[in-house]
């Protein structure tokens, strides 16, 4: 019952970011500080969106370059990141191909998706999708 | 981390001396709401009486609202300046990225005064300005190159929004418009001059913040309420699935569509040109303004063969929407969807209103229809009904200035026709351009009494259809009521700054709540009063700088072609004028 998110066509990506004002919702704030997923344009919105977020990698590159063991995998693949134990140094930011984590700047400490799929609610379009793996 | 209900700082910024401050102005928002409203008091303090609109002293304003990063649609940016155009009140409104941009990088309004002595690109965020040299974009072509090239510049995360004007800005031409994320423009009334006029090619912003709200739960509920509403609302997806550009067909079944400036008003290329054909045969992409699931913005692909290469094709992505089918389109009798997209795309590039581009281009080709000019001014140019070619050639030229005439074309019809006569079918009213309706009585009463003279301001045309599907007749004095409420109560809506599209949900009862949860307490009724003061300011604004409801002109060619109401009669014009100017004045 290990869950991601899931990309179904990013073709039908309007790129209207209601995904990234939903994840940062789930703090119960507004704007998108926060949010765990992102969506921007490649080369000018003409040429359509891409939406980073975290694929839940079997053996995710971000855990193995933590040096304080702040970033432990989960089970069935993706990581979980416990704030108490991060020094904020960077790394693992660096190490996802994807971009899929980023940084709370108000805390100083990176975010990751949780998989909890509230975005995929607020999603008008279909793109994404909670799913199984 | 901040507070939604602090909306307070304000970003000054001077090109002459390449510097910027910050002042926290919270009471200037708390009284005035943001958006127009904030915006119209920036302006009446920061533009002295009577100055050059093309001179440094013209400030421009960027004003956003409490609604801008916290609720959805609320996609807006309004900018307020003195329009080279008309001369008087200038106020422009785009979506695109540009108003979350400016939310989340914490500003609640953006002053830009003076003006540079070299062409400069601002780069603006949480941490302030930079100015940057612009001069290798100065002069480009395209707009669309200016934005890619900034783009790969300044690689910057959050929310990101690039302002820039093309050529028509910095050759100043007086309704050139600001372009933003290649597909939204600030457009009326010559916002992208005044960025011309101070060789401001280009604005980066960015931003990435959040905000806390006051009542947490409350605010994810209502959240929600608004969502389901608009998911579930009729106009998401008639403006998702073919876009405002279904008014193609609307209008020209109830003869309501001005075709041949206005000859008439019903229109034999409307098999190519409706949106239903668009969408079939062109369209590529849906996009929508950042925090919006309507996703209105409809671009057309058009594969163009290159003259001498056999084989070889370029491919073009290219906005369109009802206002530009109607100028570009209707206006010159376009008859082919191709056509008219190589007209859109031009304008585009050039940076150009296409309302004032097509309102002009159609007035010049009746002018030669009539032989009031001949192709001694037009330098060798015919210009024919539906010729795309020629008039493509013709905006290149009125862009460059290329000789009197064109100079002429380059400052508006108002100021072609009373050069050259045909004067009567001369399509203005206030200075701007005549938007794409000719439903009725309503219709010319709003474009005329209209802060903007658009057909945003009150939407008259509105109704016009409302009044001839009920089979009523109008009356100038309670369209003159009508219009005010209407347009007292938008002054509401772009003070926060929600779109438009959005009115039917953002009633006053559910601004009022939403407002609570964010811990502002405004009951209904409170923001009807605030639009009607932000509305007055506006006025007073424009009677200072010269206007009065009296001095109007109004075209002949609209008293001319029947409406749906029958012919227009001008007494009854100019009650519906005098009425409404009572009203304003609370008389
Ligand atoms: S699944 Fe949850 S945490 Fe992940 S991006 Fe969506 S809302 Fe954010
Ligand atoms: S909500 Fe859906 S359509 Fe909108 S940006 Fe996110 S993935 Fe794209």
């Amino acid at each position: 019952m290990v869950k991601r998110i899931s990309v179904v066509d990013v073709d039908l990506c309007v790129g209207c970011q209601l995904c990234m004002f939903a994840c940062n919702r789930r703090f119960a704030e507004a704007g998108i500080s926060r949010a765990a997923i992102f969506v921007q344009s490649v080369g000018g919105i003409e040429r359509g969106f891409i939406i980073r977020v975290c694929r839940a990698c079997k053996d995710p590159p971000c855990a193995k370059v933590c040096p304080t063991g702040a970033i432990s995998k989960r089970e069935g693949g993706g990581v979980r990141i416990d704030h108490k134990k991060c020094i904020a140094c960077g790394n693992c930011m660096k190490n996802c191909l994807i971009g899929a984590i980023f940084w709370d700047k108000s805390l100083n400490k990176p975010i990751v998706c949780t998989y909890c799929g509230y975005c995929v609610n607020y999603c008008p379009y279909g793109v994404i999708k909670l799913e199984e793996i | 981390m901040m507070e939604a209900s602090s909306l307070s700082k304000i970003l000054y910024i001077d090109l002459d001396n390449k510097r910027y401050w910050i002042k926290e102005r919270p009471e200037l928002f708390k009284e005035w709401l943001g958006g127009v409203g904030v915006g119209i008091k920036l302006l009446s303090e920061e533009c002295p009486k009577n100055i050059d609109p093309l001179s440094g002293e013209n400030p421009i304003i960027f004003a956003i609202g409490y609604f801008n990063g916290i609720y959805p649609l609320a996609s807006k940016t309004v900018a307020l300046f003195k329009s080279p155009l008309t001369g008087n009140l200038g106020e422009s409104h785009a979506g695109g990225r540009c108003g979350l941009a400016i939310r989340m990088a914490g500003y609640g309004a953006i002053v830009i005064k003076g003006s540079s002595d070299y062409p400069i690109y601002l780069v603006i965020d949480e941490n302030g300005v930079k100015f940057r040299d612009a001069s290798t974009l100065w002069g480009m072509s395209s707009t669309t190159a200016v934005g890619r090239i900034l783009r790969e510049k300044e690689g910057i995360p959050g929310i990101r929004s690039i302002m820039r004007i093309g050529r028509a800005g910095e050759k100043m031409i007086p309704y050139a418009c600001v372009i933003t994320e290649t597909f939204r423009t600030f457009g009326r009334l010559g916002l992208g001059a005044v960025f011309g006029s101070k060789k401001l090619k280009a604005i980066i912003i960015s931003g990435r913040d959040s905000l806390k709200v006051k009542d947490p739960r409350g605010y994810r509920n209502i959240y929600d309420e608004l969502y389901n509403s608009f998911i579930k609302s009729g106009a998401m997806k008639k403006y998702h699935d073919i876009g405002t550009s279904m008014n193609v067909t609307s209008l020209n079944l109830i003869s309501s569509l001005p075709v041949r400036n206005l000859q008439k008003t019903k229109f034999e290329g409307i098999n190519e040109l409706s949106g239903e054909a668009l969408a079939e045969k062109f369209l590529g992409r849906r996009i929508a303004c950042a925090h919006c699931p309507v996703s209105c913005i409809h671009v057309a692909t058009l594969r163009i063969p290159y003259e001498n290469e056999p084989y070889f094709y370029r491919i073009k992505m290219i906005p369109y929407d009802y206002e530009p089918i109607y100028a570009l389109g209707c206006m010159l009798d376009i008859r082919s969807a191709e056509g008219f997209l190589k007209i859109m795309d031009r304008v585009e590039e050039l940076g150009l209103d296409a309302i004032s581009t097509g309102v002009i281009l159609a007035w010049a080709t009746e002018c030669m229809e009539k032989g009031i000019i001949t192709t001694k001014e037009t330098d060798g140019l015919l210009l024919k009904w539906g010729d795309y070619e020629t008039y493509i050639e013709a905006i290149n030229r009125i862009v460059e200035m290329k000789g009197e005439f064109y100079e002429a074309l380059s400052k508006g019809v108002e100021y072609a026709s009373s050069k050259y006569g045909g004067k009567d079918f001369a399509l203005s009213f206030g200075g701007n351009e005549m938007p794409g309706y000719h439903c009725g009585l309503a219709t010319h009463i709003g474009f005329l009494v209209g802060m903007r003279h658009s057909h945003l301001d009150n939407a008259g045309y509105d109704i016009d259809q409302k009044l001839n599907a009920e089979g009523k007749k109008p009356n100038p004095k309670e369209i003159a009521k009508m219009i005010f409420e209407e347009e007292s109560w938008r002054q509401v809506l772009s003070s926060l700054v929600v779109c438009f599209f959005s009115r039917k949900v953002y009633t006053p009862e559910v601004i009022s709540r939403c407002f609570s949860v964010i811990g502002i307490d405004i009951t209904p009724s409170q923001l009807k009063e605030k639009g009607i003061e932000i509305l007055r300011e506006k006025y007073k604004f424009k009677v200072r700088e010269g206007f009065s409801f009296e001095k109007l002109r109004i075209p002949k060619r609209i008293l001319e072609t029947p409406t749906p109401q029958g012919i227009l009669r001008e007494e009854d014009i100019r009650e519906g004028i005098m009425e409404y100017k009572k009203l304003l004045e609370g008389k």
